[in-house]
C-alpha cells in the first residue's frame, strides 16, 4: 500500500460536491501526473490542479466516470476509467463511461493524449478512484460509529466484518460528499489489482456497431449548411482569381467565399501548420450539391513569392538528398574515436535507407462544425488539441477565450493527423462569413492532398567490425525534409565503444506534421535492417548479436545519456525468441528479428514468411512488449495488432510522391494502403510482466514491425530492401 | 431534382434530390442515417457499404436513381435489437479500434457469410479485400468472421 497525498501546497488536486438528487461527485484533475513525493516538482504545472474529470456516485450505486479524453481508437476511454474503478473498489458492471464537455465550469482543459496518455494520468486517476473510496468508508465508519480501520471494500460494498454490517457505495455516497477531502489516501497494491490487467470491452462496442452517431461526421445542427473547399493543387501556389458564377446558380449552392483562414500577419503555432493559407469554399445544402459545385468552380493559381513557390517533386527531392547526405552534418553525439576505429576495422559496412512522405489517410476525412457569431463560437469536431485550437480561433475571430466553446467527438482514426486543426479554423472563419451554422467536410481527394505529412526521410549508417566479429564503430547520419530521424541516444549507442550520430535538414513548402511514431516510424526499419546485415557480416545469429550488445550497455555503458533500460530491451526479445522458437523455423518459413524502443516501451517482433501459390504471404508475428503494467490487455493487443500491421503495410505499399508540386495520388485507388489478404495470418503477442507504471502503446509496436518485415523479405528472396515503400523493389506480399 | 420513393429498413422513404446523388449522401444528409460512412467516394474503401436486396454494394457510387425499389438495408436496420451474429461476433472480439471503418465491414460480411455459411480463409480475405481498416483490424475481423458463421450455422 502506497500514501499519496491529494494536494500540494494546500491546493487540492479535487474537489467533492453533493449532487442535487442525492449521491457524490468528486471532480479530479484527469491529467495530472501527481507524484508521491511532491518535493521533487517545485514548480507544479497549473493544469494539474484544473478539475477536468469526474467520477459521480448515485444512490442507486451507478458509478459515472467523466473522462475528458476523447477516444482516436486507442481505447482510452475504456481503460482509464478502469484504472479509476480500480481503486474505488467498485463492480464494473455498475461503471458507465461519459465524454466530458469541453469549456464548461467543470472541466477547463482536454488533452487527447496519444501513446503517453495513460503514463500521465495514472497516477492521478488512481488518486481519484482511491479518495472516493476513503470518502465513502469514513461516512460508512460515522455512520456505523465504528473505527475507519474497521471499515473493508470489495466490489462496491462497504464490510464491518466485527458486526457484520455492510451497505452498498450508493446507500453511503450522499453522507461522503459530506466528509472534507482527505489529505492523503492510500492506493492498493498492484498485487491486489482486480479491475487491472483484466480485458475489459470497448464501453462504446455497441454503439459502434449498430452505427450510431458518434464521430464529427455525423454531427448535425438544425439549420447547418455543408461546406467543402478547394485549396492549391499543389504546394508552392496560391489563389489568384476565382470565377464562382457557374457553382454559385447551381442547385442547393447558397455561397462561394474566399476564406482568409490565416491571413499573412497571423502567427501561426505549431498545431495550426497549413501550407494554404487562403482557400476558396462552397456552401450548400447538402454534401453532394457542394462537392458538384466544387468542379464547377473556374480557378487560377499563381506561384507564392519567391523560393516558397518553388514547385517540388519526389525525383529532385531524392537527389537533394542524395547531395545534402555527403555533406558535413550535425553532430548529436560521438563516443570515443569512431574515425580512428573504421580506420583498423577488419570489415566496414555502410547501408543507406529511404522512405518517402506518408499521408495519415484517417479513415474519417477531415471535419469540423462551427457556429460562429458576434457573441461566441461554438465549434464541434473531432480534436486532439483543443486546448491550442481554442487559442488560434480567438487570435483569428477576435473573440475572447471563454467565448469560443470546442466539444470533441470520436475520431475516426488520428495517427498525429487531428494535432494540425487548421481545419477547425477554417471552419470557423467560412461560419462567420456566411453568418450560418456550417459543417466543413474534407474530400477524401482534399484530406490527402492537404499536407501535414509524415517527412521523407535519408539515413546512412555505417558500421566496423573487428577480425573476431566485433562491433568497434557504428555511425548514423541522417536527415530529411524538412526534420531529422536520428535519436542519438538510442540503442546501439551506448554499446559501441566508438558511436557517432549526426543529422541534417533540408527546407521545402510541403507541410508535414507528427504520423504515428514520429521519427521512430522510419528509423527504426533502417537500424533494425541494418543491424541484422551487420550481424550476418559478422558471421553471428541476428537476435544473438543483438543480445551482446545490449549486455553490453547494460554491464559497461559507454556514455551516459543512454535513453533506454538495457535489461528491459533484452528482456523483450529474449521474450520473443523463446516465444517464436526462434532457433527451430518450421520448415520453408523465412524469418525476421527486429527490437525497437520507443515512447517509454520495448518491442521485439519475430516475422514469419512463407510462399503461398507462388506470392509470399506473412503467415505468423510474435510480438513480445515491455509497457509495464497491462491495464487491459484484450484492448492491448488489438493496439499492438494494428500497429504491427500498420508498419508492415505503410513500409510496404505507401508513399506519397510529388510532381510539380502536386501530390500524385490522391485516393485509394493511387494511394495504396494495405488490405485483408495481405495482412499477416496470425499475430501472437506476449506481454513482460512487471509493476512499472505503464507506458505508451499506441505508437511502439509499429515500428519495429518494419525491420522485421524487411529482415524476412531478405531470407525469403536473398534480397535487402532499402528504399520504401517496398513495392517500389518490385515485391508483393499475398 | 426528382423524386424517389424508397425503402430503406423496412420504411418508405420519399426524397426530392438530384437523380446522380450518391446513395450514402441521401441515406447522410436526408435520411439521417448517418451509421453508413464516407471514407472514399470513389469505392475503394468499403466504408459506405449497405445491402441491397441483401447484396453488399458501395452506397457512395450507386446513384439513387438506380436504386428504384430495392430494399436498402444499412448498419441502422441490420438487425433490430443490435444483435445480428455479425455483430454480437464484433462484440465478442472487440474489434473496433477508431471504428470508423466497422460498419461498412459488418455489413459486407453479413452479406458475404449469407452466401458462404462455411469460408474458408481466403474466401474470407477475397471477400473483405475491399473493406480497408486504416488501424488495422484485420486480423480480428477475421476471427470474428468465423465466430458469427459458426452461430449463423
Ligand atoms: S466511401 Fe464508398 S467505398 Fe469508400
Ligand atoms: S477501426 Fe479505425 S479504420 Fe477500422
Amino acid at each position: 500500500m502506497t500514501l499519496v497525498k491529494t494536494s500540494y501546497n494546500r491546493r487540492s488536486f479535487l474537489k467533492s460536491v453533493t449532487l442535487a438528487g442525492g449521491g457524490m461527485m468528486l471532480s479530479f484533475s484527469w491529467l495530472a501526473s501527481c507524484v508521491s513525493n511532491p518535493k521533487k516538482a517545485l514548480e507544479m504545472p497549473k493544469e494539474w490542479f484544473e478539475l477536468n474529470g469526474y467520477l459521480k456516485i448515485g444512490e442507486n450505486g451507478v458509478t459515472t466516470i467523466m473522462s475528458p479524453n476523447p477516444e482516436i481508437g486507442q481505447n482510452v476511454k475504456t481503460s482509464m476509467p478502469m484504472i479509476v474503478a480500480e481503486e474505488l473498489d467498485t463492480n464494473w458492471d455498475l461503471v458507465v463511461v461519459e465524454q466530458a464537455p469541453l469549456n464548461t465550469d467543470i472541466f477547463t482543459r482536454q488533452l487527447a493524449g496519444g501513446s503517453q496518455s495513460i503514463r500521465q494520468s495514472w497516477e492521478a486517476l488512481r488518486m481519484a478512484g482511491g479518495t472516493a473510496r476513503h470518502m465513502l468508508r469514513e461516512a460508512a465508519a460515522q455512520a456505523w460509529g465504528v473505527p475507519l480501520a474497521e471499515v473493508t471494500t470489495a466490489t462496491g460494498v462497504l464490510y464491518h466484518e466485527p458486526s457484520g454490517r455492510s451497505a452498498g457505495y450508493g446507500e453511503m455516497a450522499s453522507a461522503a460528499a459530506q466528509i472534507p477531502v482527505p489529505e492523503e489516501v492510500e492506493l492498493k497494491d498492484v498485487k491486489d489489482f482486480k479491475i487491472i490487467r483484466t480485458s475489459r470491452k470497448n464501453v462504446d462496442g455497441q454503439k459502434i456497431v449498430t452505427g450510431q452517431p458518434l464521430y464529427g461526421l455525423d454531427y448535425r445542427k438544425e439549420g447547418m449548411l455543408i461546406a467543402m473547399i478547394a485549396a492549391p493543387p499543389a504546394f508552392g501556389l496560391q489563389l489568384k482569381s476565382v470565377d464562382a458564377t457557374a457553382a454559385k446558380a447551381m442547385p442547393g449552392i447558397r455561397d462561394v467565399i474566399v476564406v482568409d483562414a490565416y491571413p499573412e500577419d497571423y502567427e501561426m503555432q505549431w498545431s495550426d501548420v497549413s501550407a494554404f493559407r487562403k482557400l476558396v469554399a462552397v456552401v450548400g445544402d447538402t454534401t453532394w450539391q457542394v462537392m458538384q459545385a466544387k468542379k464547377a468552380l473556374q480557378l487560377e493559381w499563381e506561384p507564392l513569392p519567391g523560393g516558397a513557390g518553388t514547385p517540388e517533386s519526389t525525383e529532385i527531392q531524392m537527389e537533394r538528398m542524395i547531395a545534402r547526405a555527403a555533406q558535413p552534418a550535425r553532430e548529436m553525439r560521438r563516443d570515443g574515436d569512431p574515425e580512428a576505429a573504421f580506420a583498423r576495422a577488419a570489415q566496414v559496412i555502410e547501408r543507406s535507407y529511404t522512405a518517402p512522405y506518408l499521408a495519415h489517410n484517417t479513415m474519417e476525412p477531415m471535419n469540423f462544425f462551427a457556429h460562429v457569431t458576434p457573441e461566441k463560437a461554438e465549434l464541434v469536431g473531432p480534436i486532439q488539441t483543443p486546448e491550442f485550437m481554442e487559442k488560434s480561433v480567438s487570435q483569428r475571430l477576435g473573440l475572447p477565450l471563454d467565448k469560443i466553446d470546442i466539444q470533441m467527438t470520436r475520431m475516426g482514426g488520428g495517427f498525429g493527423r487531428r494535432l494540425y486543426g487548421h481545419f477547425l479554423v477554417e471552419a470557423a472563419v467560412i461560419s462567420q462569413q456566411v453568418q450560418a451554422p456550417i459543417k466543413l467536410i474534407y474530400s477524401r481527394e482534399d484530406d490527402m492532398t492537404f499536407g501535414c505529412y509524415r517527412p521523407t526521410y535519408y539515413v546512412t549508417y555505417r558500421a566496423g567490425l573487428d577480425e573476431a566479429g566485433n562491433l568497434i564503430a557504428f555511425h548514423v547520419k541522417g536527415g530529411g525534409i524538412p526534420e531529422q530521424p536520428v535519436f542519438p541516444n538510442r540503442f546501439p549507442a551506448g554499446a559501441v565503444d566508438n558511436y557517432l550520430a549526426e543529422g541534417w535538414t533540408l527546407e521545402s513548402n510541403i507541410s508535414v506534421g507528427a504520423w504515428r511514431a514520429p521519427r521512430s516510424n522510419f528509423i527504426a526499419g533502417a537500424e533494425q535492417s541494418f543491424l541484422d546485415e551487420v550481424a550476418e557480416a559478422a558471421g553471428k545469429d541476428p537476435i544473438a548479436f543483438r543480445l551482446e550488445l545490449l549486455q553490453r550497455a547494460q554491464e559497461n555503458p559507454v556514455g551516459e545519456r543512454n535513453d533506454y533500460d538495457a535489461a528491459r530491451y533484452a528482456g523483450v526479445l529474449e521474450l520473443v525468441r523463446d516465444k517464436s522458437g526462434w532457433d527451430q523455423p518450421a520448415e520453408g518459413v523465412s524469418r525476421g528479428a527486429s527490437a525497437y524502443f520507443c515512447h517509454n516501451s520495448y518491442v521485439a517482433q519475430v516475422l514469419d514468411m512463407v510462399p503461398r501459390d507462388g506470392k509470399l504471404v506473412v503467415d505468423k508475428v510474435y510480438c513480445a512488449i515491455d509497457c509495464g503494467i497491462v491495464v487491459n490487455p484484450d484492448a492491448a493487443v488489438n493496439m499492438a495488432e494494428g500497429g504491427i500491421i500498420d508498419g508492415i503495410g505503410h513500409a510496404m505499399y505507401s508513399g506519397l510522391t510529388f510532381k510539380n508540386g502536386q501530390p500524385e495520388q490522391n485516393n485509394f485507388h493511387q494511394y495504396r494502403l494495405i488490405r485483408h489478404s495481405e495482412a499477416p495470418k496470425k499475430i501472437e503477442v506476449h506481454f513482460v510482466q512487471n509493476d512499472i507504471h505503464p507506458t505508451g502503446l499506441g505508437e511502439p509496436p509499429l515500428p519495429p514491425a518494419v525491420g522485421a518485415l524487411a529482415n524476412a523479405l531478405y531470407k525469403a528472396t536473398g534480397k535487402r530492401f532499402y528504399h520504401q515503400p517496398f513495392i517500389s523493389e518490385k515485391q508483393e506480399l499475398g | 431534382m426528382a423524386t424517389f420513393d424508397l425503402n430503406v429498413n423496412g420504411k418508405n422513404h420519399q426524397v426530392e434530390v438530384d437523380p446522380a446523388t450518391p446513395i450514402l449522401w441521401v441515406l447522410r444528409d436526408h435520411l439521417n442515417l448517418v451509421g453508413t460512412k464516407y471514407g472514399c467516394g470513389i469505392a475503394q474503401c468499403g466504408a459506405c457499404t449497405i445491402h441491397l436486396n441483401g447484396v453488399a454494394v458501395r452506397s457512395c457510387s450507386l446513384p439513387v436513381s438506380a436504386v428504384g425499389s430495392q430494399a436498402i438495408t444499412t448498419i441502422e436496420g441490420l438487425s433490430e435489437a443490435g444483435d445480428h451474429p455479425v455483430q454480437q461476433a464484433w462484440l465478442e472480439h472487440d474489434v473496433p479500434q477508431c471504428g470508423y471503418c466497422q460498419a461498412g465491414q459488418i455489413m459486407n460480411a453479413a452479406a458475404f457469410l449469407k452466401n458462404n455459411p462455411n469460408p474458408t480463409d481466403e474466401a474470407i480475405e477475397a471477400a473483405m479485400n475491399g473493406n480497408i481498416c486504416r488501424c488495422g483490424t484485420y486480423t480480428r475481423i477475421k476471427a470474428a468472421i468465423k465466430t458469427a458463421a459458426q452461430s449463423m450455422s
